[in-house]
């Protein structure tokens, strides 16, 4: 088991390394290179830029100013917004925690009730359920999150008027009650897409471990149908769904991003378009590390805890 | 397993013995088929429709601004500037589809170059290019895109370009999978001592026997592709106005949401339907092309 983690860890910093590295082409691709927030300023003369230039050290060769640049990532420097002057970290982190709070919700949500649906569409193959719950999951693949999301608000906030439109809360009502139902409508648009991705996976997953062996032997002892199902058979079938639970973590996030814009949740998603509207990179380069960072992590994790729980893994 | 291999070993040889059993397979699945006609009327109605239509999709009529559909000829109502709804669909359509097969098109070309480099010399080589497609992995595709159209000019050219460079990586690993198991195949050993180079094994022998997964992905990232361009257009950096897309044909639909909401359904109509019939004939492919399934 070590000798995979040790290998599995030093795979996960090449990987990082990577993305450092398109970060950084990213970064020069920007309109202007990184002194594009003076390329506007008036009575700015290419003779400043210039020298602005040769000051923070951007007529080096770009391989120094690579390393530079990640040295400064390493220690947490991430650099200053254009638009306030505030260190880009702080920045993230003050929206962080509503994105968080989001995809976790919807994570939860779309997990217990994929799963369930999984299961039972396994348990029942090719029944009627079996059937609606398949070409619902790859209609629900299809529908556009940001549109569904202007149908959930025409419906439940115009129509209805059961739920509010957007935003996190009421102005001058900081309860948790209203808190949860400006929660709803994002949630319920965020997890669309994964309780059909849930389902679909813990359905293959489930049919799989149906057809083993020692599942038979165990309707052969006379255990109860109930017994077979959630010790023998759900157990195992989840054992996937941790990895799955890692691989999904980018489409989560594009996802809460599409999800905060439509109802104006203010979270690292509408501040990385709000960002990039401001033509804001220094805040646009330190999301899209940080997400990165993130993804690898949660694969790294999810990769663990399936070592951990599964011992065909540790001893291969 | 062993049925695979033996297909696998029998299609090198000459594989048309199983098109006609694949294609009957795929007909077989109603909704694989279903989706292939919904596909092929609406590029038809795309091609077509337009030249048949009283309207053309940018002229500008405002007294005719915010009609719901079905008011005189404007059979799908008109938008805030009073243009033909039903006009703008179906040249947006034509950009639409475009995109999704063009970013198709290269993303599978560079993809199963990638993955059959990757898979073939394995060793750093492999793991280098491998080490790659996880870094592009790792970005949030939404994310990736709105950057990179941000900083460029956003021609449909280049938003096509842009998507193409999210959507690659899938299929890369689906064929470095691939080639890894044919490469130990007795076909591919007897290329290698009979001389062949490495192009040819690569290109002649190992790519012809992944064409069934690669089909399959190819299907798939075209419902992808639309989406994605769904999602950038919306948000305003896709493709720019006065060009319609079915992206920004959703554009101003949310501030009118409660007043005009046909501005919001039938785009978002006609991309759920055009993308699901995309995944749904992915799906029927994978049916029809993989030979492990070939129970009833």
């Amino acid at each position: 088991m070590g000798r995979y983690l040790i290998g599995r860890l030093g795979q996960s910093i090449i990987v990082l390394f990577l993305v450092s590295l398109i970060g950084f082409m990213i970064l020069n691709l920007a309109p202007g290179g990184p002194l594009s927030q003076f390329a506007l300023t008036p009575g700015m003369s290419q003779a400043d830029i210039q020298r602005i230039a040769a000051q923070m050290g951007l007529d080096r060769p770009l391989i120094i100013q690579y390393f530079d640049w990640l040295g400064r990532l390493l220690v947490g420097d991430w650099g200053d917004s254009f638009r306030d002057g505030r260190p880009v970290l702080e920045i993230i982190i003050e929206h962080l925690w509503a994105t968080l709070l989001l995809m976790g919700t919807s994570m939860a949500v779309s997990i217990v009730i994929g799963i369930g649906v999984g299961i039972a569409g396994a348990v029942r193959r090719y029944s009627v359920f079996d059937y609606l719950a398949t070409v619902g999951a790859m209609v629900a693949l299809s529908i556009p999150t940001f549109w569904f999301g202007l149908v959930a608000i025409y419906l439940f906030a115009l129509q209805l008027d059961w739920l509010p439109a957007g935003s996190m809360t009421t102005i001058g009502d900081g309860s948790v009650v209203d808190y949860l139902r400006h929660l709803i409508l994002p949630t319920l648009v965020l997890s669309l897409v994964n309780v059909a991705i849930w389902s679909r996976y813990m359905r293959a997953s489930t049919l799989e471990v149906l057809d083993q062996d020692f599942v038979r032997t165990a309707r052969a002892k006379g255990l109860s149908r109930y017994r077979v199902l959630v010790h023998h058979i759900v157990r195992n079938a989840l054992l996937p769904m941790i990895t799955l639970a890692g691989l999904q973590l980018p489409t989560i996030l594009g996802g809460a991003l599409v999800a905060e814009t439509v109802f104006t949740w203010p979270g690292m998603g509408r501040l990385f378009l709000d960002s990039i509207g401001y033509s804001d990179y220094p805040v646009v380069m330190g999301i899209l590390m940080l997400s990165a960072i993130f993804v690898l992590l949660g694969n790294l994790l999810a990769d663990l805890l399936v070592a951990i729980t599964d011992p065909r893994v540790r001893l291969a | 397993m062993t049925t695979m291999t033996a297909a696998g070993d029998a299609a090198h040889t000459r594989h048309h013995w199983w098109q006609h059993r694949t294609l009957s397979r795929f007909l077989r699945h109603r909704l694989a088929a279903t989706g292939l006609a919904i596909i092929l009327m609406l590029t038809l109605a795309c091609l077509l429709g337009p030249h048949l239509l009283p309207y053309d999709e940018l002229t500008v009529d405002l007294r005719a601004r915010f009609s719901p559909p079905l008011t005189q000829d404007h059979y799908l109502g008109t938008d805030p500037l009073g243009r033909d709804i039903a006009a703008r669909l179906l040249m947006a359509g034509r950009i639409s589809l475009l995109v999704g097969f063009s970013v198709m098109l290269i993303s599978t070309v560079f993809g199963t170059l990638i993955g059959v480099v990757a898979g073939y010399f394995r060793g750093w080589v492999g793991s280098v290019l491998m080490r790659i497609v996880d870094a592009f992995l790792a970005f949030p595709s939404i994310f990736l895109v709105l950057v990179l159209s941000a900083f460029v000019e956003p021609s449909p050219f280049m938003i096509t370009v842009i998507i193409a460079l999210t959507c690659w990586m899938e299929i890369a690993r689906i064929v470095e999978a691939e080639i890894l198991s044919l490469r130990e195949r007795d076909f591919t050993i007897a290329a290698r001592l009979s001389g062949a180079s490495a192009r040819w094994i690569m290109f002649r022998e190992l790519v012809p026997n992944a064409m069934g997964p690669i089909i399959v992905a190819a299907t798939l990232t075209i419902a992808n592709a639309i989406l994605l361009e769904a999602y950038i257009s919306f948000l305003g950096y896709g493709i720019q106005p006065p060009l319609p897309s079915w992206g920004n044909m959703l554009n101003s639909a949310q501030q009118y949401l409660a007043d005009a909401p046909w501005l919001a359904i039938v785009p978002g109509i006609t991309i759920t339907l055009a993308v699901s019939s995309f995944n749904f004939i992915g799906d029927g492919l994978r049916d029809a092309l993989d030979s492990r399934s070939n129970l009833p």
